[in-house]
């Protein structure tokens, strides 16, 4: 048994992973043109240069331009003063002539904290909150919904024709105009004190007031520039208020649940029950467990954690979805890897023709659009109307049935990722020196022997990071779940859990299918598969440094 | 899923950071809100609405001397609005499906309507009803919508008077192979609550009891009761293992196509698919969903499209004064219709749009009976598993086990929350 000799592979392997090597001078080269920049010798400065700094700053500025105002009008403090902060970081790494490395580091440290490190801290602090629908906003939004929402009219109250007016003092009043069942009409004044008959007044065609002594009646333009302090006046009545409707009518309304700071609690007018904040739900409970629908965000500590394990409703399919979770993503990279590497293998024998054409038509699927794929192949599936079962001639409920379901997701995944792996293992094939293998063939390893052992893990040296972070992309892969099974079959005792449901498409459905959105719940069981990725990705990096240890 | 969440972050970051300073667009806005009020009106729309809303916002804004601005939401608009609600960037006024009413009213993001007893009395009364929810009613109605059966009149000149009929008659057409399928009912691999509604409620099924103030009850799932699960038994009987008439092939996705290649007779759908019969030249007509022989009425889901003030708007007052005021009259209520062929929901201009197209008159005629969609925010626990348990009875499953697993994954959605 000939087995190639280290140093040959050592020398592929480093021309295989090429770019392994490659990049560590950079820095370097890098650090020492920044030096250049130093004033060791009197530096000119370049067009670029200057342009460079230019446009950075001026980035910078046009950012605080167009952020600081509304910031600081929409007093957000804390937001002016991290703008500033960061703005004068920039400024000062840019403009100075020292601290190199960090010029360098601080805009990819910048987008790090943006778009990973903040995104990260927001879905775990969600998570441990009940943020979701009925707990969007705080108590205080919630106590004023609950009132606004409980304001009825006064049975038997009139209807008031409005006619919003000043009086001399310059103060906002209602006149109101009733019509009673002979359609005679009253005009009244209401003032914050309450309702005044007032003699004499003119009433017009559409039963508004048009004049009234010692009145301005403010006009439509007028009215609309005072909407606000008009929706927010009322005048006391006997029974509520009278608010205005619009600008033109006005209603008798009562509130019928009231808020009393001093028992923490909504008092339901009408029947006398009396619903209770409870600060650990979010909710005003009722005698009997019943809660008003209007919430507020609170902190619910790890409770949505542990719903995970304690509920079985949900830490049952868990499970379930879990193992069909690792089977759909390690045998979606495996075959299209399998599939991926066949086809470069064959193109890349001297003895095809055409390769180009061949290679081109290989790479279809990936140019596609994969969303509009996805749906194309359901349609092929269907039963009765799918293309598959009138080729074959068969009547097979293919998304209807949990294995033919699963295989039929594996079979498009496949298909939609062969493309990459060829594209890829091309890649990676061209960088192994064909000597190698004719060094093998030489010694008498048969074609299989010398790529199983020279090929193929030369191969896998380039190639395992990018399967595991395929693996990570399919660990997650809800588009290909979503579009063709929606996670279904379900069976038909278990309308939660689906045979083809992905962790995330079982959690999507948790979070935002059965009662509404469910934010802090679904950042919990993010927070879950994000540790549940990272571990396993951690565990597999881990392996295939052993490998380039090896072979390298 | 978590894309979405790493989306909200990025969103509460910007509002917070400055790095991504988007939102400007509302903060400006946001800011002169303690000022008197700046006479200006935001609505929120669907794209179909929107052009046409833009004609009459314009009109009020003119009328009452303040800006209108009238924005396009294309997607997901009632989240879209919830979100920017809580925020303080949402508008005074929204375009949407009455059944939001309760999600809207537990996130605080609507403030009821003041209708006058006169006023209510132009619309027409399930519209009412459809909109009032804990006994107050949240918006104005425009425009009514539900589910009928669509027949084609060359292959089915008459129309059946029980589904017993309509079965006979598609089987008929379907051994003379005229056509390939007995009925048009889309259900999917996921079922569709919507779709299957009326033969579950004519085989004698129902959702939730009722309160006692005659408002569905979430307390108090039905899903499973034995009248239920005979409606199940019936769906089942109709299904692959029994006449063939229900079939989970039949999906949103096939049921226009199949329809207009004459490949069925009968379609149980609504006016937005009359648009492509219509190209297609098919001779149709419209009437009831048939009941079964001796069963109960097959209603359908009642949907009615409303205007709603925004409880954190900026201009409230100006809010209510276009939706209480102004968009009940009937002038917008036609323009609406003409927009999007939904029959109106003032009765004013349902004569106008009777006389414009017959169908109106056939739409509102399968409507009468039907029951509006329930508006509690549990509503949104059914779907999902009541589609399984649909799925599982059409392929001849038992009904009683889908129904019970049903029930319970419906009340666990609900107690769990």
């Amino acid at each position: 048994m000939t087995t190639p000799s280290t140093s040959s592979v050592d020398s592929g392997g480093t021309q295989g992973a090429g770019s392994n090597g490659s990049p560590r001078p950079l820095p370097e080269q890098r650090r020492s043109r920044g030096r250049a920049t130093t004033p060791a010798a009197p530096r000119e400065i370049t067009t670029g240069f200057l342009a460079g700094r230019v446009i950075a700053l001026g980035l910078v500025a046009a950012i605080d331009l167009y952020a600081g105002p509304p910031l600081i009008s929409g007093r957000h403090w804390a937001g002016v003063v991290i703008l500033a902060a960061v703005s004068l970081v920039i400024a000062y790494v840019y403009l100075s002539k020292r601290h190199v490395p960090v010029k360098y580091l601080l805009p990819g440290t910048i987008f790090l904290i943006a778009f990973q490190v903040l995104p990260v801290l927001y879905t775990l602090t969600t998570a441990v909150t009940n943020f979701g629908d009925g707990h969007r906003g705080n108590k205080d939004e919630a106590i004023v919904a609950i009132q606004t929402s409980s304001l009825q009219q006064v049975a038997n109250a009139p209807e008031y024709g409005l006619s919003p007016a000043l009086d001399k003092s310059d103060h906002l009043v209602f006149l109101l105009v009733t019509t009673d069942a002979a359609g005679d009409r009253k005009v009244q004044v209401g003032t914050a004190d309450g309702l005044k008959d007032l003699p004499g007044a003119n009433v017009g065609l559409t039963g508004k007031v048009t004049e009234a002594d010692g009145y301005t009646i403010l006009n439509a333009g007028d009215a609309a520039g005072r909407a606000e302090e008009i929706g927010a006046f009322a005048v006391p009545t006997g029974q509520g208020a009278i608010k205005s409707s619009g600008l033109s009518r006005a209603v008798e309304l009562k509130a019928t649940k009231l808020y009393d700071a001093g028992c923490d609690c909504v008092t339901d007018v009408a029947s006398g029950t009396k619903y209770t904040a409870d600060e650990s739900k979010g909710y005003f409970v009722g005698p009997n467990g019943d809660n008003l629908s209007q919430g507020w965000k609170v902190n619910v500590g790890l409770h949505n954690f542990a719903r995970l394990v304690n509920d079985p409703a949900i830490s049952g399919p868990f499970l379930g979805s879990f193992v069909w979770n690792i089977v759909f993503a390690l045998s979606s990279v495996f075959f299209s890897f399998a599939l991926g590497m066949i086809c470069a293998l064959a193109l890349h024998s001297p003895r095809v023709r055409g390769t180009k054409l061949y290679r081109t038509l290989l790479i279809l699927p990936y140019a596609m659009p994969s969303f509009a794929m996805l749906l194309v192949w359901r349609d092929m599936f269907n039963t009765d109307f799918g293309l598959i079962n009138r080729v074959f001639g068969s009547h097979i409920d293919w998304l209807g049935q949990p294995m033919t379901a699963r295989f039929a997701l594996i079979l498009v995944n496949m298909w939609l990722g062969f493309p990459y792996m060829f594209l890829v293992a091309t890649g990676a094939l061209q960088a192994i020196p064909r000597e190698l293998t004719e060094a093998s063939s030489i010694d008498g390893a048969t074609a299989w022997q010398g790529f199983k052992r020279v090929t193929l893990p030369l191969l896998l040296v380039a190639l395992s990071p990018l399967l595991i972070s395929s693996f990570a992309y399919n660990f997650n892969n809800f588009n290909a779940v979503q579009f063709i099974t929606k996670g279904g079959p379900f069976p038909p005792d278990n309308a939660s859990s689906g045979a083809t449901d992905l962790l995330i498409t079982y959690t999507y459905r948790l979070a935002f299918g059965g009662s509404g959105a469910q934010f802090g719940f679904a950042a919990a069981i993010s927070t879950i598969i994000f540790a549940i990725v990272a571990t396993m990705s951690a565990i597999a990096f881990r392996r295939t440094r052993k490998l380039e240890e090896v072979y390298s | 899923m978590r894309r979405r969440i790493v989306f909200a972050a990025l969103g509460a970051a910007a509002s917070a950071s400055a790095l991504a300073a988007c939102g400007t667009d509302d903060k400006p806005a946001a800011a002169p809100s303690k000022d008197k009020g700046n006479g200006k009106l935001v609505i929120w729309a669907d794209t179909k609405r929107t052009a046409v809303l833009k004609k009459y916002a314009d009109q009020f804004g003119k009328d009452n001397g303040i800006t209108v601005e009238v924005k396009e939401v294309a997607e997901n608009l009632q989240t879209v609005f919830v979100t920017a609600s809580q925020q303080g960037s949402g508008p005074d006024v929204v375009v949407g499906a009455h059944d939001w009413i309760g999600n809207l009213v537990q996130n605080g993001a609507i403030d009821p309507v003041q209708l006058s007893a006169e006023q209510k009395s132009t619309f027409a009364a399930a519209a009412v009803k459809a909109v009032t929810f804990n006994g107050q009613v949240y918006g104005a109605p425009y425009a009514l919508e539900n589910i009928a059966l669509v027949r084609n009149t060359e292959l089915a000149p008459t129309a059946p008077a029980t589904l017993e009929d309509l079965v006979k008659a598609g089987q008929d057409l379907k051994k003379a192979g005229k056509v390939s399928e007995i009925l048009l009912d889309q259900a999917g691999a996921q079922g569709d609550a919507y779709h299957i509604y009326p033969i579950y409620s004519s085989g004698g099924g129902s959702m939730f009891g009722l309160t006692s103030a005659g408002d569905p009850d979430p307390k108090n799932v039905t899903v499973n009761s034995p009248d239920s699960i005979a409606a199940f038994t019936k769906i089942k009987e109709l299904g692959e293992k029994g006449s063939g008439a229900l079939k989970t092939s039949i999906a949103a996705e096939n049921v226009v196509a199949t329809f207009t290649a004459k490949k069925a007779a009968f379609f149980i759908t609504g006016a937005w698919n009359i648009a492509d019969i219509k190209k297609a030249g098919i001779a149709y007509d419209i009437t009831p969903v048939p009941a079964f022989a001796g069963g109960k009425p097959a209603q359908p889901f009642l949907g009615v499209q409303a205007f709603f003030v925004a409880a954190k708007g900026k201009s409230k007052a100006l809010a209510q004064e276009f939706v209480a005021n102004y968009v009940t009259n009937k002038e917008v209520a036609l323009a609406l219709y003409d927009a999007d062929p939904r029959p109106p929901a003032l009765l004013a201009a349902i004569d106008d749009a009777k006389a414009k197209d017959p169908d109106v008159a056939k739409w509102l005629d399968a409507g009468k009976d039907g029951l509006p969609m329930p508006v509690i925010p549990e509503m949104a626990a059914i779907w999902g598993p009541f589609g399984n348990a649909e799925v599982a009875v059409i392929k001849g499953g038992d009904p009683k086990t889908a129904a019970d697993a049903a029930a319970k994954a419906i009340n666990d959605a609900i107690t769990k929350k």
